[in-house]
């Protein structure tokens, strides 16, 4: 295992230690003194493993692809954004929209996420151990966003076909967001991110929500939820 | 003798014109404001308002063949290790495949590549057609983030991030289910045959504040190599110009309402955003008082239509142009040709603009198979690199005139006005006068 | 668009270090801020009966003695001035209204006079701002070794007016009141004419001066600072996080959007606010500080009621 301290080189030193490794490489790295700053560890593609110990800025992890990002602390705005694939892990809360317009892998966030968590987002799995904040799942088109705590306002606002599971509350719905029937395999699917992401919580607890479709064909009816 | 009569000639209102007439009615059928696609098509303050004065008694030209005129252009010399190198100073600006077809974008790399220039990705991501027939492709990177992924980031030859467009500043992308196609749709990660709603504000960053971050992300997610450029619509200029320059961009982009868009409400093409002539000088002088001309390349687009326009906005401070309607015109767009086709669709050549129903005769702004069919990307090709061509040519002759030995040395004091209105957009000065409006005069 | 920072000490022993605990914070919000960059200090609050102003004077040879000597004769009071960089500490005796009208008068003084800036005044407050960089702006203002109780700063990148000392943050909204603004407003050029019409006069074109006259209009008309803010929030219209420093601690609000970010963190020494973590990280047991988001459309407030 490597140790990389970001207050001796920097985040491009960092990233470009983290770049410079063939598609492959399994290396293990731990990056210290992160201080909160951003971009670290962006742009990963091999199935690396890092362990960040402290707080990062924005835009940890973006774009990553294949790697295993674990955060001991709390993440900034854009936490894993357009992740490809991969796995990246938060122990602390992540900021806003935490997970956006990523296409696959998965987020988990062991703490609260702030506001927009998984807006846009294309495929990614979403597991947050606590709270989101408002506009959570905003045009959300894919993937699914599960919610062990409370949603905020304008959840799922304007969405596709993501699926949103909450355990908590939720303070209120977006546009065309609406609370939909839990099937045996929607079940499934829940364990087994549950399970994916180590966070303790039975699946029979929660309720689904999805698009009620209505936005997808203009109607001049509609006219008012634009 | 003319007979007597208690009528008047009939007159009808400027102000209820026939389009007016029309648009009314059909708001009141429909219910639904009306789309469509291209740039504003209203009369506007433009650069044809703007003449060269070329040669005389204190002006010598340069001559035609051996007394040469260089048009190359370097983008992206600020931060990124591997700025863009282009021939001419005109780029094909961004436009979606999806609001396109495949073969239109295919057409365009190959045009765009023979003329030794770039082109540019839209709101749907980079199709293997364009990479593979664009020797220079700039990604844009959308508040929508369609189809964006780091193989392909890493892939571009520059990126630009969108904040706005000329036809839209303020607004999203859209495209109507007709044209989300099973190949559209999946590049887009989308329901086939829906209409997709867009995002107008980048999901994870507001602000010049924040977009200086997410421009170091990309810096550092494609290793620094890459320009970055931001693309504006033409709202502020001066100040959009300025809070680039701060937010880290090494070239941008403005875009003024004579610019084009796959689909958007006609009242906001027509009635938000400047004009491409009074977005260029304010932009250039922000960028002198930042010390930064020249050094953060200034790109104008929005209406350019041939060599006089390139000219003249490199002379009032641009470093280069892109041009998209004109594009798509020499790929084919609103041929005569087709004349009976447009009759059928209840328009005419040259007014077509209803291109979010997919049913472009010419296969350019469709999905469909049959009528994509129709366009031969060789041959379009060639064409929209025979356009390039005649653009720099034409540039060349003004700029030869004005006894420059290369365009970039075109200044506003070879330019005089028309109008008081581009006298005063331009700050160059009335023609047979010194007068420049705004500028006071001992 | 700027980078907004706030420190306040709950541990007094640490105050003779509040300048430098607060440098690193600002510097490093430079880079979202590069034009300009202000700072209001709260220290050596004056006695009963005194009032202490910050001013400026672009001339930097501008001789604050001679205004020191005038003031004194003119309005028959105790003056004592401290010259700091291009601005000036004075405390005085006097009627606070009728030094300002004297500030103002240009008939009762040389014409140099209506070219001084009042930029913030109170019992505890020192403000103060300049173009040029943050950490160029800190030590023209020898605020390393500065001793207090809080402080709050701001970056600036100016938006849609002008890089001039006048137009850069804090604000001064009342006494020992004061603003400091991440985001943009909308609706600021309405609110400009209307508060104008109630006898507001205004330096700059810029939007936070606006949002600050707004405060200092709502609380002359006798809202609490909180009323105030709640007012702020339905009736400015934008995009902003908003810090504001009162005598006792400071204030921080965000708008229902809340897309300009900010963060909060607090140990049993101190309570901080940033627009970027980053800022706070400096800060002495920052990593094991409680960290959180400030609520949209929430006041939160320290030090005072």
């Amino acid at each position: 295992m490597e140790i990389l301290d970001l207050k001796k080189i920097g985040v491009r030193g960092v990233n470009s230690i983290l770049h410079d490794l063939s598609q492959d490489s399994r290396q293990n790295f731990e990056i210290q003194n992160p201080q909160g700053q951003h971009s670290i560890a962006c742009g990963l593609d091999a199935p690396l493993i890092v362990e960040i110990k402290g707080h990062v800025g924005f835009y940890c992890g973006g774009m990553n692809k294949f790697a295993k990002i674990t955060i001991t602390g709390h993440a900034g705005v854009g936490l894993a954004e357009n992740m490809m694939s991969g796995n990246i892990r938060v122990t602390g809360n992540a900021s806003e929209s935490a997970g956006a317009t990523a296409h696959g892998g998965l987020l988990v966030i062991e703490g609260n996420a702030s506001s927009r968590c998984g807006i846009s987002m294309k495929g990614v799995d979403i597991v947050v151990g606590g709270s989101v904040g408002h506009m959570s799942g905003f045009m959300a088109q894919s993937g699914n966003l599960v919610i062990c705590g409370d949603a905020g306002e304008a959840l799922g606002d304007s969405i596709y076909e993501t699926k949103i599971f909450v355990r908590g509350e939720v303070s209120g719905l977006g546009t065309d967001c609406i609370e939909k029937e839990m099937t045996p395999e929607h079940f499934s699917k829940l364990s087994e991110l549950l399970e994916s992401s180590g966070l303790k919580a039975d699946p029979a607890d929660f309720r689904r929500y999805g698009s009620a479709r209505k936005l997808y064909n203009f109607d001049i009816d509609n006219a008012d939820a634009y | 003798m003319t007979k007597l009569t208690s009528q008047t000639h009939p007159r009808k209102s400027a102000t209820f014109d026939d389009y007016t007439l029309s648009e009314i009615r059909r708001a009141a059928a429909t219910g639904i404001y009306d789309i469509r696609g291209g740039g504003a098509k209203r009369p506007l303050p433009g650069l044809d308002d703007l003449l060269f004065l070329g040669a005389s008694m204190s002006r010598y030209p340069l001559e035609g063949y051996r007394e040469n005129c260089g048009t190359d252009v370097v983008l992206g010399t600020r931060f990124a290790k591997n700025p863009l190198r282009l021939k001419i100073p005109i780029t094909i600006a961004g436009m979606s495949f999806g609001s396109l077809s495949a073969q239109a974008k295919e057409a365009l790399g190959r045009g765009a590549t023979i003329a030794g220039t770039s082109t540019t990705t839209g709101d749907g991501g980079m199709t293997p057609e364009e990479r593979g027939q664009s020797e220079m492709l700039i990604y844009q990177y959308l508040p929508s983030r369609y189809g964006m992924n780091p193989d392909d980031l890493r892939k571009a030859d520059a990126i630009e991030v969108v904040v706005g467009q000329g036809a839209k500043p303020g607004g999203g992308g859209m495209l109507l289910g007709l044209k989300i196609s099973e190949r559209v749709a999946e590049m887009r990660n989308l329901p086939q045959g829906i209409d997709q709603r867009s995002a107008c504000r980048h999901p994870d960053w507001t602000g010049p504040d924040d977009l200086e971050i997410k421009i170091s992300e990309l810096r550092e997610i494609t290793d620094w190599e890459k320009p970055i450029f931001i693309k504006i619509g033409g709202a502020r200029p001066y100040y959009d110009t300025a809070l680039s320059v701060k937010a880290g961009a090494d070239v941008i982009v403005i875009d003024g309402m004579q610019g084009g868009t796959a689909a958007t409400q006609e009242v906001f093409i027509e009635h938000v955003g400047q004009p491409t002539l009074a977005c260029i000088r304010p932009a250039v002088k922000a960028l002198q008082e930042l010390g930064m001309h020249r050094k953060v390349q200034l790109i104008v687009s929005g209406g350019i239509r041939n060599g006089a326009d390139v000219a003249k906005a490199l002379a009032l401070g641009a470093d280069a142009v892109s041009i998209g309607t004109a594009a798509l015109v020499a790929l084919g767009d609103n041929d005569p040709e087709l004349e009976e086709e447009y009759q059928k669709l209840g328009t005419t050549a040259g007014a077509y603009d209803d291109w979010h129903e997919g049913r472009d005769p010419a296969g350019i702004s469709t999905q469909d198979p049959e009528l994509s069919k129709r366009l031969d990307p060789v041959l379009a090709g060639r064409r929209l690199a025979n356009y390039l061509k005649v653009m720099t040519l034409e540039a060349q002759t003004i700029a030869r005139s004005c006894g420059k030995s290369h365009v970039h040395n075109l200044e506003p004091e070879d330019l005089v006005a028309l109008t008081v209105e581009a006298a005063a957009m331009a700050q160059v000065p009335l023609s047979g006068t010194d007068w420049i409006p705004g500028k006071n005069h001992d | 668009m700027c980078g907004i920072v706030g420190l306040y000490l709950k541990n007094a022993e640490l105050q003779s270090q509040l300048g430098s605990m607060f440098q690193p914070m600002l510097v490093e919000m430079s880079s979202r801020g590069p034009d300009s960059a202000g700072v209001a200090i709260y220290r050596n609050p004056v006695e009963l009966g005194q009032t202490k102003f910050s001013l400026a004077h672009d001339d930097p040879d501008f001789s604050w003695e001679t205004l020191e000597t005038e003031l004194a004769a003119t309005l028959q009071c105790s003056v004592s001035i401290k010259t700091v960089g291009t601005h000036c500490i004075l405390v005085t005796d006097a009627d606070e209204a009728k030094v300002v009208q004297w500030l103002k008068n240009s008939q009762s003084a040389p014409d140099v006079l209506a070219e001084i800036r009042i930029v913030g005044s109170g019992k505890s407050i020192e403000i103060f701002k300049e173009v040029g960089s943050p950490e160029t702006v800190y030590e023209q203002f020898n605020l390393s070794h500065a001793s207090g109780t809080h402080m709050i700063g701001h970056t600036r990148m100016a938006t849609e007016s002008a890089v001039t000392t006048a137009g850069s943050h804090p604000f001064a909204t009342g006494a020992d009141l004061c603003l400091v603004h991440n985001g943009s407003l909308s609706n600021h050029n309405i609110l400009r004419r209307n508060l104008e019409h109630e006898g507001i006069r205004f330096q700059t074109e810029n939007d936070t001066e606006v949002a600050g006259a707004y405060l200092t209009w709502k609380l002359r008309s006798g809202a609490t600072l909180r009323q105030a803010l709640e007012d702020g929030i339905r009736e400015l219209d934008g995009f902003y996080t908003f810090c504001i420093g009162t005598q006792n601690g400071f204030a921080v609000v965000r708008d229902p959007i809340a897309c300009k970010h900010a963060i909060l963190a607090e140990t049993d020494d101190w309570v901080a606010m940033a627009t970027e973590f980053r800022a706070i990280a400096y800060l002495p047991g920052a990593d094991q500080a409680r960290i959180w988001e400030p609520e949209p459309s929430t006041i939160y407030v320290w030090g005072e009621e």
